[in-house]
């Protein structure tokens, strides 16, 4: 399954988030994949994930295959949405 | 022997422990053993991250949350499945050895982050070096020196020590610091005052000089430093030691005491903090107040701005802990040598001449006001005065103040109280605003003169250059003319004067300010009680007649001479 979702963050997905956003979706079983500028990276990885430069309202795609991707989709979607819990 | 500044008072002998940053060299080389290579790689990986985890739980037991992070974002990028597997292929594809694979996967990567167009991403390949650089250690059986935890007491010896490695440092085990470069005003030198650890900085090769376990033994006070003493030599510096520790003893009787001098004129002796915890040694040396408190260590070693609510607490904790007397809480003093990255403020060519302090806080007004607002909220629980930094021109403080006022209508507004009598003031650090100084003086409270920035502004030498460092004095007589006419501003406009920088404490230099009329004399908590003796041994009117003549010389170097003998 995929979506696309936009970063919120003032800051945009630097170190705290990107890692808060690794430890998540290094929770499910499911491949869990972002798609930006083209480029389609593993989700789990953090190098990966801050190498992006990940701005505020940048528009990422989660892709997402496996037995819980559902569950993993909700809740990543759910962190971006709440800005990873930030001020 | 070798000389060096003193730069925090103490006698110290140990074990040396020299930290260098030499760079490690990688070879590409090619293995028989595949699976071997990986196993190795892999061990370095998780040794690397066992290490991570002690100094991250350490750090979590003694520092705030916010410090033992970093340790996890260290940690997870070991975690990185990419960068392990990555790497593990090249090692197998190409048959080289671990070391190399490791780090071409690495660089590729720092490559990246090096050229992302913010500040903040740009540093996150220094997390990456730092990283990568305990695993290389690993594999190639280097030890990785951690000062967070040391095995036995050392004496600690580097080009120069940053913030991240005093603040993370096992303070038990220190016994003292020898650096390369460095004044009495640097960051080392400032850090070692304030923990009471004995400091020798400038000794410029003393990282090349020092082996790994040479003994050495140094002085503190006069700079001295001895390489592997004699044992007469030693028992010489047992010897000092035991003396220093009975002077520190015998100041203790002056606690409770008032700083007054002989014919009964009373000053106040405080003391300059960085951190809440900063309090314990204040008043250990049973402070009257603290001075300067720089909040801008709540903003830096992190990756996002401390809340309103963050701040509240730490502003909270120092005013409680010092009620009822009194607490100057200097506003945010970042851009010159203290960065934050967050900001993405970019480089400038001249930083103690740019985008920093009130410039930076009236530019970015709603940063500025959520600091404005912590400080009115925590002002209840003791007694709070606001002090602006770097101000130049009076335009600059009516606007500093305006958003103060503006701060106070918001809590007023949502019913949230605080002090109505907070005094409010500015530092003079800026020759422009001590020559204006009595056309501010009729805007503020007090003034407190930070004579570090002062003394590099007036005479334009910056104080970590070492090929210019002797031009920086504090006896230079445009100084002491400039404080002079700071005292008087003030005082014609019936505020009282004080000084936080390090001049406030250095004993040749507090009978001439004495003389010149200062109110407040605020210094590291260490200096607080050899000050108060100092003025207790004085008489006012004396001081007074001192500084006259001292107006009257032509050079710091006369200046100079002239105390030495008066003092002999």
């Amino acid at each position: 399954m995929e979506k696309t979702v936009k970063i919120l963050n003032e800051s945009g997905l630097h170190a705290r988030p990107a890692s808060v956003f690794v430890k998540t979706a290094s929770q499910f079983k499911s491949d869990i994949k972002i798609k930006f500028n083209g480029n389609i990276l593993n989700a789990k990885s953090i190098m990966n994930l801050m190498s992006l430069g990940l701005k505020k309202d940048d528009e990422i795609k989660l892709i997402i295959d496996g037995p819980d991707a559902e569950e993993a989709m909700e809740a990543l979607v759910k962190l971006i949405e709440s800005k990873f819990n930030e001020a | 022997m070798k000389i060096g500044t003193g730069a925090s008072p103490g006698i110290a002998f140990g074990k040396a422990l020299v930290i260098k940053n030499e760079e490690l060299v990688i070879e590409k080389k090619s293995v028989e053993n595949i699976e071997e290579e990986k196993n190795r790689f892999e061990k370095a990986v998780e040794e690397s991250k066992a290490q991570l985890l002690n100094i991250k739980e350490k750090a979590a037991k003694e520092l705030d949350e916010g410090k033992s992070a970093i340790f996890d974002a260290h940690i997870m990028i070991l975690e990185d499945p990419e960068l392990i597997s990555s790497t593990l292929n090249k090692i197998e594809s190409e048959g080289v050895n671990a070391e190399y694979a490791f780090k071409e996967i690495i660089e590729q990567f720092i490559a990246i982050f090096e050229a992302m167009d913010n500040e903040y991403m740009r540093e996150r390949a220094s997390d990456l070096r730092d990283v990568s650089g305990r695993v290389f250690r690993n594999l190639m059986g280097i030890k990785v020196i951690d000062l967070s935890v040391l095995d036995e007491e050392v004496i600690l010896v580097a080009d120069d020590l940053t913030p991240s490695e005093t603040v993370n440092m096992d303070k038990e085990k220190v016994l003292g610091f020898l650096t390369n470069i460095g004044g009495r005003t640097s960051h080392t030198a400032i850090m070692a005052r304030t923990l009471e650890i004995p400091a020798v900085v400038g000794l410029k090769d003393i990282t090349e000089v020092l082996k790994e376990g040479d003994i050495v033994a140094f002085n503190g006070e006069t700079g001295e430093v001895i390489i592997n003493p004699s044992e007469e030599e030693m028992n010489h510096y047992k010897e000092l030691k035991n003396k220093h520790e009975k002077e520190k003893k015998e100041l203790q009787n002056l606690k409770g005491k008032p700083s007054i001098t002989k014919d009964g004129y009373k000053v106040e002796i405080v003391g300059n903090i960085g951190t809440p915890n900063d309090i314990e040694g204040l008043i250990k040396n049973d402070t009257e107040g603290v001075g300067l408190y720089r909040t801008e260590f709540i903003y830096m070693d992190r990756d996002t701005l401390p809340t309103e609510e963050e701040q509240f607490e730490a502003y909270k904790k120092v005013l409680q802990a010092m009620n009822p007397k009194p607490v100057v809480i200097r506003t945010l003093d970042i851009g010159g040598d203290k960065e934050v990255s967050y900001l993405n403020i970019d480089k400038e060519m001249n930083p103690f001449l740019g985008y920093r302090a009130i410039r930076l806080c009236l530019d970015k007004a709603e940063i500025f006001k959520v600091q404005l607002r912590a400080l009115l909220r925590a002002s209840i629980y003791g007694n709070l005065k606001i002090m602006f930094p770097m101000i130049s021109s009076l335009e600059e403080l009516l606007e500093a103040k305006k958003i103060l006022e503006e701060a106070k209508r918001e809590l007023d507004n949502e019913g949230v109280k605080y002090a109505s009598n907070i005094e409010v003031g500015m530092m003079i650090e800026v020759p422009s605003a001590a020559i204006i100084s009595d056309i501010l003086a009729k805007e503020v409270d007090f003034f407190s003169i930070g004579t570090n920035d002062l003394i590099q502004y007036t005479t334009a030498v910056d104080r970590m250059n070492q090929k210019i460092r002797h031009l920086y004095n504090p006896f230079n007589p445009a100084v002491i003319r400039l404080i002079k006419m700071v005292i008087d501003n003030g005082h014609k406009e019936g505020i009282w004067v004080g000084m936080c920088g390090e001049m406030a404490g250095d004993k040749r230099m507090i009978p001439i300010l004495l003389g010149l009329g200062l109110d407040e004399f605020s210094m590291s908590p260490i200096s607080i009680l050899p000050a108060r003796k100092l003025i207790r041994s004085l008489n006012s009117k004396e001081m007074k007649k001192l500084s006259d003549e001292i107006l009257k010389m032509n050079t710091a170097e006369e200046i100079e001479k002239f105390i030495e003998n008066y003092f002999k």
